[in-house]
């Protein structure tokens, strides 16, 4: 057996563990208060209030207008400086889920405008409160609408968290970096890397392809 | 009451009076305000000054209106669109039974029981498991009307409700319309249809240019040889 598919075959345990125990959780724990900050951040932006309309809108236009590599920085090796000393994994969470959180408002923003509004007049005509509308009219269409772009935001996160080996969270990326160094196959050791990412972007892909199905039975 | 978009006064003065049991038909061209008048009745639109009363309830658009007056307002007026907007959703009967449910806090199973009556009466209870994506558009605004006779509103709208409906369509919907005026339900019709008008509505109202320029009953209406404006409004529809 070649040298080099012995390297790769022993650093596939090492790199998939990372994915594992690192990636995956990073990912799905990001993802899950990104969510939760994008919709309240669609909401208030559909909204009338003016100041907070104003001030969510500040939040987006920062996170999407700066390099996330920056933005991890800041918050673990800037904000010290501040007086506010986090941990890597608390830094690279709450980077992770503004940055995801100010793309997803926007693709769930684009899904609530795109429903037609003769669906809010027909709630509001039967004497649904706003909040009503919201549940049960809007927001079970949005989830459907939103899907590919929502998936998509969540793509982007799940490879974006090879940049938290800068902050010195040993996930996948790093694990890598780590066999390269000892043993000088970039090539091989970084294309492993890759495939591993992109078998996680497939079980993503794939899971959307569900979902779209279930949320479309009724097209 | 009054009506303003920007620059354009859509309503101007109106004050009229609607009876229980009446079926009103609203003509007059596009642009005159009907529609407008029809969309301040449910509250889809807010007119700038001026009063709505059902009954003994009493609203003044000049005061800011509270969420419930708005409710108690919408409850009593179920709209049917020209669009149909049913919720593409839920099936048919959930479209049916959502209101109720979620706005009156009806009993589910007792409002699926008096859901499907309805959809019998459209004559749709076959399709109630279907989604409105499954129907025609006839058939949409069919359960569109169940869905408003389920609110069991005072008044029940209708805005433009064939002109999205290829004649043949039309025809289902109309004879709804039709069975419904004779059981004595309270209608407000805004169409472009004047053979529907003359044989379903007690009383028509002509609107032109945000004024009502005819307010009587419907043998008034298209015997009347007097009024210019609607004489020639009614040959032109009559040429189409």
């Amino acid at each position: 057996m070649s040298r080099e598919l012995e390297i790769v075959l022993n650093s596939i345990w090492p790199v998939l563990k990372a994915g594992l125990a690192v990636t995956i959780p990073l990912s799905l724990i990001s993802f899950a208060i990104a969510l939760v900050i994008a919709v309240i951040t669609a909401l208030v932006k559909l909204s009338n209030f003016k100041i907070l309309k104003l001030i969510f809108s500040t939040y987006v236009w920062i996170f999407r207008g700066t390099p996330l590599l920056v933005q991890l920085f800041l918050v673990f090796y800037g904000l010290p400086k501040a007086g506010v000393t986090l941990d890597p994994w608390t830094a690279a969470i709450i980077t992770f889920s503004l940055n995801t959180g100010a793309y997803a408002s926007e693709s769930i923003r684009a899904s609530i405008l795109s429903i037609p509004k003769g669906q809010w007049e027909a709630a509001e005509s039967l004497g649904m409160t706003y909040w009503q509308v919201l549940r049960r009219v809007i927001a079970p269409q949005t989830v459907r609408i939103s899907l590919p772009p929502v998936t998509n935001d969540f793509i982007d996160l799940v490879k974006g968290t090879s940049l938290a080996a800068s902050i010195t969270i040993a996930e996948m990326f790093m694990i890598g970096q780590q066999i390269v160094a000892f043993t000088y196959e970039p090539l091989a050791i970084y294309a492993l890397v890759a495939v591993i990412y992109l078998m996680f972007v497939s079980i993503l892909t794939f899971i959307q392809g569900r979902l779209e199905k279930v949320a479309s039975k009724y097209i | 009451m009054n009506k303003s978009f920007s620059n354009h006064h859509a309503l101007k003065d109106i004050n009229i009076q609607f009876n229980k049991g009446e079926t009103t038909v609203i003509l007059g061209p596009s642009g005159s305000g009907k529609s407008t008048l029809l969309r301040c009745i449910n509250l889809l639109e807010i007119p700038q000054t001026g009063t709505l009363e059902i009954d003994s309830f009493k609203i003044d658009f000049t005061q800011k209106l509270s969420q419930k007056d708005k409710l108690l307002i919408r409850q009593n007026t179920a709209m049917v669109f020209q669009s149909f907007n049913l919720f593409p959703h839920m099936t048919v009967l959930e479209n049916v039974i959502e209101g109720p449910i979620t706005v009156l806090k009806k009993d589910k199973s007792s409002m699926i029981h008096i859901g499907e009556q309805l959809l019998e009466k459209v004559g749709l209870l076959h399709k109630k498991d279907s989604y409105p994506s499954q129907l025609s558009g006839g058939q949409q605004q069919r359960v569109a009307i169940a869905r408003a006779l389920a609110m069991e509103p005072k008044f029940l709208l209708f805005d433009e409700p064939t002109s999205a409906l290829d004649p043949e369509l039309e025809g289902e919907v109309l004879k709804v319309l039709k069975a419904l005026a004779e059981e004595q339900k309270s209608m407000i019709i805004v169409t472009h249809n004047l053979n529907f008008a003359r044989v379903a509505a007690d009383r028509i109202l002509f609107l032109e240019n945000g004024e009502i320029l005819f307010d009587g009953r419907t043998d008034e209406f298209f015997n009347n040889t007097e009024n210019e404006r609607i004489i020639s409004f009614i040959q032109s529809m009559q040429f189409i």
